[in-house]
Protein backbone atom coordinates (compact mmCIF):
# COMPACT_ATOMS: atom_id res chain seq x y z
CA UNK A 1 0.00 0.00 0.00
CA UNK A 2 2.66 2.22 0.76
CA UNK A 3 5.04 1.19 -2.07
CA UNK A 4 1.42 2.25 -4.23
CA UNK A 5 1.27 5.59 -2.72
CA UNK A 6 4.59 6.20 -2.63
CA UNK A 7 4.20 5.26 -6.75
CA UNK A 8 1.36 7.78 -7.02
CA UNK A 9 3.11 10.39 -5.84
CA UNK A 10 6.15 10.31 -7.66
CA UNK A 11 3.90 9.78 -11.09
CA UNK A 12 2.04 12.87 -9.97
CA UNK A 13 5.41 14.78 -9.16
CA UNK A 14 6.45 13.63 -12.91
CA UNK A 15 3.68 14.49 -14.77
CA UNK A 16 3.80 18.24 -13.23
CA UNK A 17 7.47 18.65 -13.71
CA UNK A 18 8.36 19.90 -17.18
CA UNK A 19 12.21 21.10 -16.94
CA UNK A 20 13.93 19.49 -14.28
CA UNK A 21 16.14 22.13 -12.61
CA UNK A 22 14.92 25.21 -14.78
CA UNK A 23 15.32 28.11 -12.69
CA UNK A 24 14.54 30.74 -15.42
CA UNK A 25 12.13 33.39 -14.55
CA UNK A 26 8.97 33.56 -16.41
CA UNK A 27 9.66 35.96 -19.19
CA UNK A 28 7.85 39.40 -19.03
CA UNK A 29 6.16 38.75 -22.29
CA UNK A 30 4.64 35.30 -21.18
CA UNK A 31 3.04 36.59 -17.97
CA UNK A 32 -0.48 36.90 -17.57
CA UNK A 33 -2.46 38.14 -14.61
CA UNK A 34 -4.90 35.68 -12.48
CA UNK A 35 -7.90 38.11 -13.49
CA UNK A 36 -6.83 37.60 -17.06
CA UNK A 37 -7.26 33.91 -16.22
CA UNK A 38 -10.34 34.03 -14.74
CA UNK A 39 -14.11 32.85 -15.53
CA UNK A 40 -16.07 35.68 -17.30
CA UNK A 41 -18.42 35.72 -14.58
CA UNK A 42 -15.57 36.21 -11.61
CA UNK A 43 -14.15 39.12 -13.75
CA UNK A 44 -17.18 40.70 -13.98
CA UNK A 45 -17.67 40.63 -10.36
CA UNK A 46 -14.24 42.34 -9.71
CA UNK A 47 -14.92 44.78 -12.16
CA UNK A 48 -18.23 46.13 -10.49
CA UNK A 49 -17.36 47.54 -7.26
CA UNK A 50 -21.29 47.30 -6.63
CA UNK A 51 -21.07 43.43 -6.88
CA UNK A 52 -17.50 43.27 -5.60
CA UNK A 53 -17.74 41.99 -1.66
CA UNK A 54 -14.40 43.37 -0.95
CA UNK A 55 -15.80 47.16 -1.38
CA UNK A 56 -17.56 45.95 1.67
CA UNK A 57 -13.78 45.67 3.40
CA UNK A 58 -13.02 48.70 1.70
CA UNK A 59 -15.74 50.87 3.51
CA UNK A 60 -14.59 49.29 6.57
CA UNK A 61 -10.99 50.79 5.97
CA UNK A 62 -11.63 53.93 5.05
CA UNK A 63 -13.57 54.45 8.24
CA UNK A 64 -10.63 52.41 10.45
CA UNK A 65 -8.41 55.28 8.25
CA UNK A 66 -10.06 58.49 10.18
CA UNK A 67 -10.70 56.75 13.62
CA UNK A 68 -8.53 57.82 16.54
CA UNK A 69 -6.60 55.62 18.26
CA UNK A 70 -3.86 54.69 20.64
CA UNK A 71 -2.48 57.15 23.70
CA UNK A 72 -2.91 60.49 22.01
CA UNK A 73 -6.31 59.66 20.06
CA UNK A 74 -4.58 59.84 16.70
CA UNK A 75 -5.83 58.84 13.62
CA UNK A 76 -3.85 57.64 10.20
CA UNK A 77 -5.13 60.48 8.53
CA UNK A 78 -4.03 62.86 11.13
CA UNK A 79 -0.58 61.71 10.35
CA UNK A 80 -0.90 60.85 6.15
CA UNK A 81 -4.08 63.28 5.14
CA UNK A 82 -6.15 62.09 2.67
CA UNK A 83 -5.56 58.21 1.18
CA UNK A 84 -6.21 58.72 -2.05
CA UNK A 85 -3.21 61.06 -2.20
CA UNK A 86 -0.75 60.00 0.16
CA UNK A 87 -1.15 56.17 -0.48
CA UNK A 88 -1.26 56.13 -4.06
CA UNK A 89 1.21 53.64 -5.29
CA UNK A 90 1.89 52.84 -1.89
CA UNK A 91 0.53 49.42 -2.03
CA UNK A 92 2.38 48.65 -5.31
CA UNK A 93 6.29 49.64 -3.90
CA UNK A 94 5.84 46.23 -0.44
CA UNK A 95 7.21 44.63 0.77
CA UNK A 96 9.58 47.05 1.35
CA UNK A 97 12.97 47.37 3.48
CA UNK A 98 12.19 49.62 6.80
CA UNK A 99 15.02 51.46 8.41
CA UNK A 100 13.62 51.71 11.67
CA UNK A 101 12.99 47.94 11.62
CA UNK A 102 16.17 47.40 10.21
CA UNK A 103 14.37 44.48 7.86
CA UNK A 104 11.91 43.82 4.88
CA UNK A 105 8.30 44.25 5.89
CA UNK A 106 5.15 43.56 3.82
CA UNK A 107 1.75 46.02 3.62
CA UNK A 108 0.45 43.94 7.20
CA UNK A 109 3.87 44.38 8.85
CA UNK A 110 3.87 47.84 8.25
CA UNK A 111 0.59 48.64 9.11
CA UNK A 112 1.41 46.68 12.64
CA UNK A 113 4.71 48.93 12.99
CA UNK A 114 2.77 52.45 12.68
CA UNK A 115 0.33 51.73 14.91
CA UNK A 116 2.98 50.83 17.51
CA UNK A 117 5.31 53.14 16.54
CA UNK A 118 3.14 56.29 15.64
CA UNK A 119 -0.52 55.90 17.21
CA UNK A 120 1.30 53.84 20.18
CA UNK A 121 -2.57 51.60 19.88
CA UNK A 122 -2.71 48.11 20.14
CA UNK A 123 -1.90 46.22 16.60
CA UNK A 124 -4.75 44.72 14.55
CA UNK A 125 -2.71 41.49 14.30
CA UNK A 126 -2.52 39.78 10.84
CA UNK A 127 -5.84 38.04 9.14
CA UNK A 128 -8.02 40.22 11.55
CA UNK A 129 -10.97 41.61 10.18
CA UNK A 130 -9.37 45.08 10.79
CA UNK A 131 -6.17 44.35 9.06
CA UNK A 132 -7.74 43.14 6.09
CA UNK A 133 -10.46 45.73 5.65
CA UNK A 134 -7.25 48.68 5.88
CA UNK A 135 -5.20 46.78 3.74
CA UNK A 136 -7.96 46.26 1.01
CA UNK A 137 -8.27 50.41 1.99
CA UNK A 138 -4.85 50.88 0.90
CA UNK A 139 -4.46 48.57 -1.78
CA UNK A 140 -7.13 50.14 -3.84
CA UNK A 141 -5.27 53.05 -3.84
CA UNK A 142 -2.96 51.74 -5.90
CA UNK A 143 -5.61 49.95 -8.34
CA UNK A 144 -4.10 50.71 -12.24
CA UNK A 145 -0.87 51.19 -11.06
CA UNK A 146 2.41 49.11 -11.88
CA UNK A 147 4.11 46.66 -9.55
CA UNK A 148 6.98 48.99 -8.65
CA UNK A 149 9.64 47.10 -5.58
CA UNK A 150 12.31 49.60 -4.59
CA UNK A 151 15.76 49.83 -4.61
CA UNK A 152 17.64 48.44 -1.85
CA UNK A 153 20.11 45.79 -1.01
CA UNK A 154 18.29 44.34 2.17
CA UNK A 155 15.18 43.86 -0.34
CA UNK A 156 17.24 42.13 -2.89
CA UNK A 157 18.64 39.65 -0.86
CA UNK A 158 15.12 39.29 0.21
CA UNK A 159 13.52 38.82 -3.16
CA UNK A 160 16.68 36.27 -3.78
CA UNK A 161 15.88 34.24 -1.10
CA UNK A 162 12.12 34.32 -2.18
CA UNK A 163 13.22 33.26 -5.05
CA UNK A 164 15.38 30.39 -3.71
CA UNK A 165 12.33 29.00 -1.81
CA UNK A 166 10.01 29.54 -4.80
CA UNK A 167 12.32 26.75 -6.99
CA UNK A 168 13.05 24.80 -4.14
CA UNK A 169 11.19 21.53 -4.21
CA UNK A 170 9.59 20.98 -1.01
CA UNK A 171 7.14 18.99 1.28
CA UNK A 172 6.07 15.26 0.85
CA UNK A 173 4.61 15.96 -2.59
CA UNK A 174 7.98 17.47 -3.39
CA UNK A 175 7.09 19.91 -5.33
CA UNK A 176 8.11 23.94 -5.72
CA UNK A 177 6.36 27.07 -6.68
CA UNK A 178 8.13 26.78 -10.15
CA UNK A 179 6.70 23.36 -11.28
CA UNK A 180 2.94 24.58 -11.24
CA UNK A 181 3.13 28.30 -11.87
CA UNK A 182 5.96 28.35 -14.35
CA UNK A 183 5.95 25.10 -15.82
CA UNK A 184 2.01 24.33 -15.50
CA UNK A 185 0.23 27.37 -15.41
CA UNK A 186 -3.23 27.35 -17.28
CA UNK A 187 -3.37 23.71 -16.72
CA UNK A 188 -6.22 22.40 -14.10
CA UNK A 189 -4.90 21.32 -10.76
CA UNK A 190 -8.57 19.64 -9.48
CA UNK A 191 -10.73 21.32 -11.99
CA UNK A 192 -9.62 25.23 -11.49
CA UNK A 193 -6.76 26.53 -13.47
CA UNK A 194 -3.52 26.66 -12.07
CA UNK A 195 -2.60 30.63 -12.06
CA UNK A 196 0.91 31.91 -12.25
CA UNK A 197 0.61 33.50 -9.29
CA UNK A 198 1.34 37.58 -9.51
CA UNK A 199 -0.28 38.66 -6.05
CA UNK A 200 -1.55 41.69 -8.31
CA UNK A 201 -5.08 41.61 -6.46
CA UNK A 202 -3.99 41.45 -2.57
CA UNK A 203 -5.53 41.46 -0.48
CA UNK A 204 -8.36 39.00 -2.47
CA UNK A 205 -11.80 38.58 -1.87
CA UNK A 206 -11.80 34.71 -2.31
CA UNK A 207 -15.28 32.87 -3.23
CA UNK A 208 -13.68 29.70 -1.86
CA UNK A 209 -12.94 31.85 1.61
CA UNK A 210 -16.25 33.31 1.98
CA UNK A 211 -14.18 36.45 2.73
CA UNK A 212 -11.23 38.09 2.40
CA UNK A 213 -7.80 37.30 2.87
CA UNK A 214 -4.14 38.31 2.26
CA UNK A 215 -1.20 36.99 0.16
CA UNK A 216 0.52 35.80 3.16
CA UNK A 217 -3.03 33.35 3.53
CA UNK A 218 -3.14 32.33 0.34
CA UNK A 219 1.06 31.11 0.46
CA UNK A 220 -0.12 29.38 3.43
CA UNK A 221 -2.75 27.57 1.20
CA UNK A 222 -0.32 26.86 -1.34
CA UNK A 223 1.87 25.06 1.36
CA UNK A 224 -0.26 23.37 3.05
CA UNK A 225 -1.34 21.08 -0.73
CA UNK A 226 2.40 20.98 -1.32
CA UNK A 227 2.00 19.01 1.76
CA UNK A 228 5.03 21.38 2.87
CA UNK A 229 6.00 22.96 6.26
CA UNK A 230 3.51 26.13 6.80
CA UNK A 231 5.03 28.72 8.10
CA UNK A 232 3.44 30.93 10.90
CA UNK A 233 1.66 34.28 9.82
CA UNK A 234 4.31 37.23 9.37
CA UNK A 235 7.14 34.64 9.28
CA UNK A 236 10.50 36.02 7.31
CA UNK A 237 10.01 33.11 4.71
CA UNK A 238 6.79 34.24 3.84
CA UNK A 239 7.70 37.84 3.74
CA UNK A 240 10.71 36.95 1.25
CA UNK A 241 8.36 35.14 -1.03
CA UNK A 242 6.08 37.71 -1.32
CA UNK A 243 9.14 40.10 -1.91
CA UNK A 244 10.27 37.80 -4.99
CA UNK A 245 6.35 37.80 -5.60
CA UNK A 246 5.99 41.13 -6.02
CA UNK A 247 9.61 41.26 -7.96
CA UNK A 248 8.49 38.41 -10.63
CA UNK A 249 5.26 40.92 -11.06
CA UNK A 250 7.06 43.60 -11.29
CA UNK A 251 5.39 46.36 -14.04
CA UNK A 252 2.23 44.32 -13.51
CA UNK A 253 -0.95 46.62 -12.85
CA UNK A 254 -2.61 46.17 -9.84
CA UNK A 255 -6.09 45.75 -9.80
CA UNK A 256 -6.96 45.24 -6.09
CA UNK A 257 -8.88 44.49 -4.04
CA UNK A 258 -9.39 41.29 -6.49
CA UNK A 259 -12.32 38.73 -6.99
CA UNK A 260 -11.16 35.45 -6.72
CA UNK A 261 -12.42 31.61 -7.61
CA UNK B 1 -21.63 46.92 12.10
CA UNK B 2 -23.49 45.74 8.67
CA UNK B 3 -22.04 47.37 5.68
CA UNK B 4 -24.42 48.07 2.58
CA UNK B 5 -23.99 49.12 -0.69
CA UNK B 6 -27.22 50.18 -2.76
CA UNK B 7 -26.77 51.05 -6.52
CA UNK B 8 -29.99 52.84 -7.38
CA UNK B 9 -30.13 55.12 -10.87
CA UNK B 10 -30.22 58.85 -9.35
CA UNK B 11 -32.68 59.57 -11.86
CA UNK B 12 -35.13 57.62 -14.16
CA UNK B 13 -37.60 58.54 -17.02
CA UNK B 14 -41.33 57.71 -16.29
CA UNK B 15 -41.81 54.09 -17.18
CA UNK B 16 -38.35 52.98 -17.72
CA UNK B 17 -37.33 50.01 -15.87
CA UNK B 18 -34.16 50.17 -14.01
CA UNK B 19 -32.02 47.84 -12.03
CA UNK B 20 -31.11 47.97 -8.40
CA UNK B 21 -28.07 46.82 -6.75
CA UNK B 22 -27.54 45.66 -3.82
CA UNK B 23 -24.64 44.44 -1.30
CA UNK B 24 -24.46 44.13 2.06
CA UNK B 25 -21.94 42.30 4.63
CA UNK B 26 -22.73 39.20 6.54
CA UNK B 27 -21.25 35.65 7.08
CA UNK B 28 -24.48 34.09 6.25
CA UNK B 29 -22.81 31.21 9.32
CA UNK B 30 -25.03 28.15 7.44
CA UNK B 31 -25.63 26.28 11.10
CA UNK B 32 -24.19 23.31 9.54
CA UNK B 33 -20.45 23.83 10.33
CA UNK B 34 -18.92 22.23 13.33
CA UNK B 35 -15.37 23.81 14.84
CA UNK B 36 -12.21 22.22 15.39
CA UNK B 37 -13.27 20.62 18.55
CA UNK B 38 -16.66 19.50 16.81
CA UNK B 39 -18.65 22.23 18.46
CA UNK B 40 -21.53 23.39 16.32
CA UNK B 41 -21.51 26.66 15.46
CA UNK B 42 -24.63 28.51 15.59
CA UNK B 43 -27.06 29.16 12.22
CA UNK B 44 -26.49 32.92 11.53
CA UNK B 45 -28.07 34.35 8.68
CA UNK B 46 -30.30 36.84 7.11
CA UNK B 47 -33.64 35.60 6.75
CA UNK B 48 -35.46 38.28 4.99
CA UNK B 49 -35.03 40.76 2.45
CA UNK B 50 -37.80 43.36 1.77
CA UNK B 51 -37.99 46.90 -0.53
CA UNK B 52 -40.41 49.39 -0.49
CA UNK B 53 -40.87 52.27 -3.00
CA UNK B 54 -42.72 55.02 -1.77
CA UNK B 55 -43.94 52.78 1.01
CA UNK B 56 -45.37 49.84 -1.28
CA UNK B 57 -43.21 46.45 -1.21
CA UNK B 58 -41.77 46.14 -4.73
CA UNK B 59 -39.48 43.25 -3.85
CA UNK B 60 -39.08 40.49 -0.96
CA UNK B 61 -36.89 37.22 -0.74
CA UNK B 62 -36.68 34.54 1.55
CA UNK B 63 -32.76 33.39 2.61
CA UNK B 64 -31.47 30.05 3.65
CA UNK B 65 -28.75 28.34 4.73
CA UNK B 66 -27.23 27.44 1.34
CA UNK B 67 -26.43 30.85 0.49
CA UNK B 68 -23.03 32.70 0.33
CA UNK B 69 -21.73 35.59 2.77
CA UNK B 70 -22.68 38.83 1.76
CA UNK B 71 -24.89 38.57 -0.10
CA UNK B 72 -25.98 40.36 -3.64
CA UNK B 73 -29.25 40.55 -4.72
CA UNK B 74 -30.35 42.86 -7.70
CA UNK B 75 -33.75 43.31 -9.13
CA UNK B 76 -35.73 45.35 -11.55
CA UNK B 77 -38.25 47.60 -11.13
CA UNK B 78 -40.89 50.05 -13.26
CA UNK B 79 -39.73 53.65 -12.05
CA UNK B 80 -43.74 55.25 -11.48
CA UNK B 81 -42.67 58.31 -9.29
CA UNK B 82 -39.68 60.14 -7.33
CA UNK B 83 -39.41 59.02 -4.13
CA UNK B 84 -38.09 56.78 -1.54
CA UNK B 85 -36.73 53.19 -1.35
CA UNK B 86 -36.63 51.48 1.53
CA UNK B 87 -34.28 48.77 2.30
CA UNK B 88 -34.27 46.16 5.20
CA UNK B 89 -32.49 43.03 5.77
CA UNK B 90 -33.41 41.21 8.83
CA UNK B 91 -31.82 37.79 10.21
CA UNK B 92 -30.66 35.81 13.21
CA UNK B 93 -29.78 37.29 16.46
CA UNK B 94 -31.84 40.47 15.71
CA UNK B 95 -29.96 41.57 12.95
CA UNK B 96 -31.95 44.15 11.16
CA UNK B 97 -30.61 46.64 9.30
CA UNK B 98 -32.72 49.55 6.65
CA UNK B 99 -31.11 51.71 4.39
CA UNK B 100 -32.90 53.82 2.31
CA UNK B 101 -32.08 55.63 -1.70
CA UNK B 102 -34.11 58.16 -3.39
CA UNK B 103 -35.26 58.32 -7.37
CA UNK B 104 -35.89 61.19 -9.11
CA UNK B 105 -38.40 60.29 -12.18
CA UNK B 106 -38.83 63.14 -15.11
Amino acid sequence: MNRLAACLVFAASLSLSVPVGAQSDLAPSERKSSYEMMGAQSRSMQDDDMANPAMLSVLDGEALWRKPAGEDKKSCADCHGDARQSMRGMAARYPSYDVAAQRVVDLEERINLCQAREQKSEAFGRETKDMLALSAYLALQSRGMPIAPSQNAALERSIERGRAAYFQRQGQLNLSCANCHDDNWSRKLGGATIPQGHPTGYPIYRLEWNGVGSLQRRLRNCLTGMRAQVHGLGAAELTDLEAYLMWRARGMIMDAPGVRP
Amino acid sequence: MARALINVPAKAAKGEIIEIKTLISHPMETGFRVTFNGTLIPRDIINTFRVTYNGVEIFAAELSSAMAANPFITFTTLATESGTLEFHWAGDNGFSVTETATLVVE
